[in-house]
């Protein structure tokens, strides 16, 4: 059983990706965690600058603009299932919930902007606190629970709306404005995401729950000795995941006009390999909110310059993001063996 | 905490439930008993069995695979494709590019350490998309040859040749996990891996095998479906199909964690979740329900096998 004094616990200058650090290994791993981080950043730098110089459209502030709100929805349920991740857990649930949310926000969208948005976000927050209490309070595995999660709202909604898509209710309520408006010059899903994103940084950095979030990641029982309420951190990681992707949802059918029973499917996927591109770690304690932005930002950019080539199909695209997602996870793996960091296996 | 439990093996849970199931439905569902609709159910099920095998074998060394799905699409359009050569140049290359693309998820969790997750979900984006440009990029690559469509439709006396083929595999599987040193590898590698190789098991050529194993099955199932349904379609043979591989390998009281694996266990978590679909598609229940249903089952499955506290 280790001892709190080198279990990981989060120093007090707050630098999230240190809390393995641990005696003469602290440089070693300090490097490895900036190398893991900056890796991400500076292909996204190189992959732009190619865009930049064989394109003449990329650095237009429309095409610019349309890179992030394209990305904004999935950039909502990345953030949620990178506070998942780094607790060691993984959500597969919240393609399913973003389907969820936009039905339910469709369904009440005669009753105004406020009332939608607090429904669709409120049922997806609820089921995902329902993942976390199985897997806090019952000891289910979080991929199997979320998993379950995954095929229970898929078939509930497909249930609910007959598999056709429910078109919100847009005289009066203005829901649409949360998908299609603009504000201050910028596309109010860009607004919206720029928002959590900043929360959330804050959020993991320099609050007791965030601090907590890492402590659990790097080790429950560490955590547990510590005296955090480790069931309530899990569960509260759970909950805004689906709360994050209810929102996602919610935006997405106020930006198509409708919600849609298959809205979401596969997002779980692109989530993961966002926060993985990112440099999070998959076994949790390692990462935040600025990998993933990193990743989103990066996949998205790539998937912008196979459309500006315009000669890639879009199966050569899956292609080319699958060998990438590997390239990108196998030289991680190397620098995190490099300096000594790494698991066995 | 949870002694009382222990006593309960969760494949005779599952075998129980499954007994329970077909009773029910063969008092309550009409037509449900008849010999045509049993073995449609057992036509149904081969597939998912045969790659939910695999599965089995990789998550007994505490691994995953979610990649089967697009190895099964991978493999049916490298058979459609080269069909006009023959059907054993078809077959065998079909194989080999699903056992080639599990080697590559085997080398890359074996030997780089990277997480089974990680690196199957890439293989499972990449090959969804490689299936789709082999398949002439993304058309339906149609097969008329009277000799791979016994694959899928053939029957060998009064068996038909996918319910065979599952009966054969799983017995070979039985017997590699139970009595070959390999199986004993595989669990032992699942168990602690560290351990393991301490004792001199050759960790990761377990590993390594157990993908490929798993990719070759995925790659047999796939050629199965191209044959049955008479053409390649890369945009839905396999789709989904990592998550009922998963969903029967764990009914089927298979430890996620490693080091507990059981292939009958498997077969029959993979004919409750058939029987189950079937019996609510004859009594005209939306597939929307049975999913909600299937979820449920997945999570009562676990909640037998969850770790005890002692």
């Amino acid at each position: 059983m280790s001892r709190p004094s080198t279990a990981g616990v989060p120093p007090d200058n707050g630098r999230p990706g240190r809390v393995r650090a641990a005696g003469a290994r602290a440089f070693s791993t300090r490097t490895a965690a900036v190398l893991q981080r900056q890796g991400a950043l500076v292909v996204l730098i190189a992959v732009c600058v190619l865009g930049v110089v064989r394109y003449g459209s990329f650095a237009t502030p429309e095409n610019l603009l349309n890179v992030l709100r394209q990305n904004s929805m999935l950039g909502l349920v990345a953030l949620g299932m990178t506070v998942v991740i780094l607790t060691g857990g993984i959500d597969l649930s919240v393609g399913s919930l973003v389907a969820v949310a936009g039905v339910v926000a469709a369904k009440v969208s005669g009753s105004g902007m406020i009332a939608s948005l607090v429904a669709g976000v409120g049922v997806a927050t609820a089921l995902g606190l329902t993942n976390g209490v199985l897997i806090a309070k019952v000891r289910l595995p979080p991929f199997i629970v979320t998993l379950a999660m995954m095929i229970a709202a898929r078939g509930a909604v497909l249930g609910a709306t007959a598999e056709a898509s429910l078109r919100m209710n847009r005289t009066g309520s203005g829901i649409t404005w949360l998908g299609r408006g603009v504000f201050a010059g910028l596309p109010v899903p860009v607004l919206i995401v720029a928002c959590a994103y900043a929360a959330g940084w804050l959020a993991l950095r320099y609050t007791r729950w965030g601090r907590s979030v890492y402590a659990v990641g790097d080790s429950q029982d560490a955590a547990r000795l510590l005296g955090l309420n480790v069931d309530r951190v899990l569960i509260s990681t759970y909950a805004l995941s689906g709360a994050l992707a209810g929102l996602a949802g919610v935006v997405l059918a106020a930006r198509l006009g409708a919600g849609q029973p298959v809205a979401g499917t596969g997002w779980e996927l692109d989530a993961i390999a966002a926060v993985v591109v990112g440099g999070t770690l998959l076994t949790g304690g390692l990462g935040g909110v600025g990998s993933t932005l990193v990743g989103i930002l990066l996949l998205g950019v790539i998937f912008n310059l196979f459309n500006l080539q315009g000669t890639i199909t879009p199966w050569w695209q899956w292609i080319m993001r699958g060998a990438f997602l590997l390239g990108v996870v196998v030289v991680q793996s190397r620098l995190q063996r490099g300096f000594g960091h790494g698991q066995p296996r | 905490m949870m002694r009382g439990r222990t006593s309960l093996d969760p494949t005779r849970v599952a075998l129980g439930a499954l007994i329970l199931l077909v009773l029910v439905n063969a008092w309550s569902t009409p037509n449900f008993a008849t010999t045509s609709n049993l073995w449609n159910v057992l036509l149904q099920v081969s597939t998912v069995a045969l790659v939910a095998i695999g599965m089995t074998l990789v998550v007994s060394t505490g691994g995953i695979d979610l990649s089967v799905g697009s190895v099964m699409a991978v493999g049916g359009a490298i058979g459609a494709i080269l069909i006009p050569h023959g059907v054993v140049v078809a077959v065998a290359a079909a194989l080999a590019g699903a056992v080639a693309i599990g080697l590559l998820n085997g080398l890359l969790v074996a030997r780089m350490g990277v997480q089974p997750i990680v690196v199957t979900l890439a293989t499972l984006i990449g090959g969804r998309g490689l299936a789709q440009v082999l398949s002439h990029d993304g058309q339906l690559v149609t097969i008329q040859h009277p000799g791979f469509e016994l694959l899928g439709r053939g029957h060998l006396g009064p068996f038909p040749a996918p319910v065979v083929i599952m009966v054969l595999v799983t017995a070979v599987a039985m017997f590699t996990l139970r009595a070959t040193a390999f199986g004993r590898y595989a669990l032992a590698s699942g168990g602690n891996a560290v351990a393991a190789r301490l004792a001199g098991v050759p960790v990761a050529l377990t590993v390594l095998t157990v993908y490929a194993g798993s990719a070759g099955l995925a790659g047999l199932a796939g050629l199965i479906e191209a044959s049955r349904l008479g053409a390649s379609d890369a945009a839905k043979i396999g789709m989904n199909m990592e998550l009922d591989a998963i969903a029967a390998t764990v009914v089927g009281g298979t430890a996620l964690t490693g080091g507990r694996a059981t292939i009958v266990g498997t077969v029959i978590g993979a004919l409750i979740m058939q029987v189950i679909a079937t019996s609510l598609n004859m009594l005209l229940v939306s597939y929307a329900w049975s999913l909600a249903l299937k979820a449920a089952i997945i999570l009562v499955a676990v909640y037998f096998q969850r770790p005890r506290l002692v």
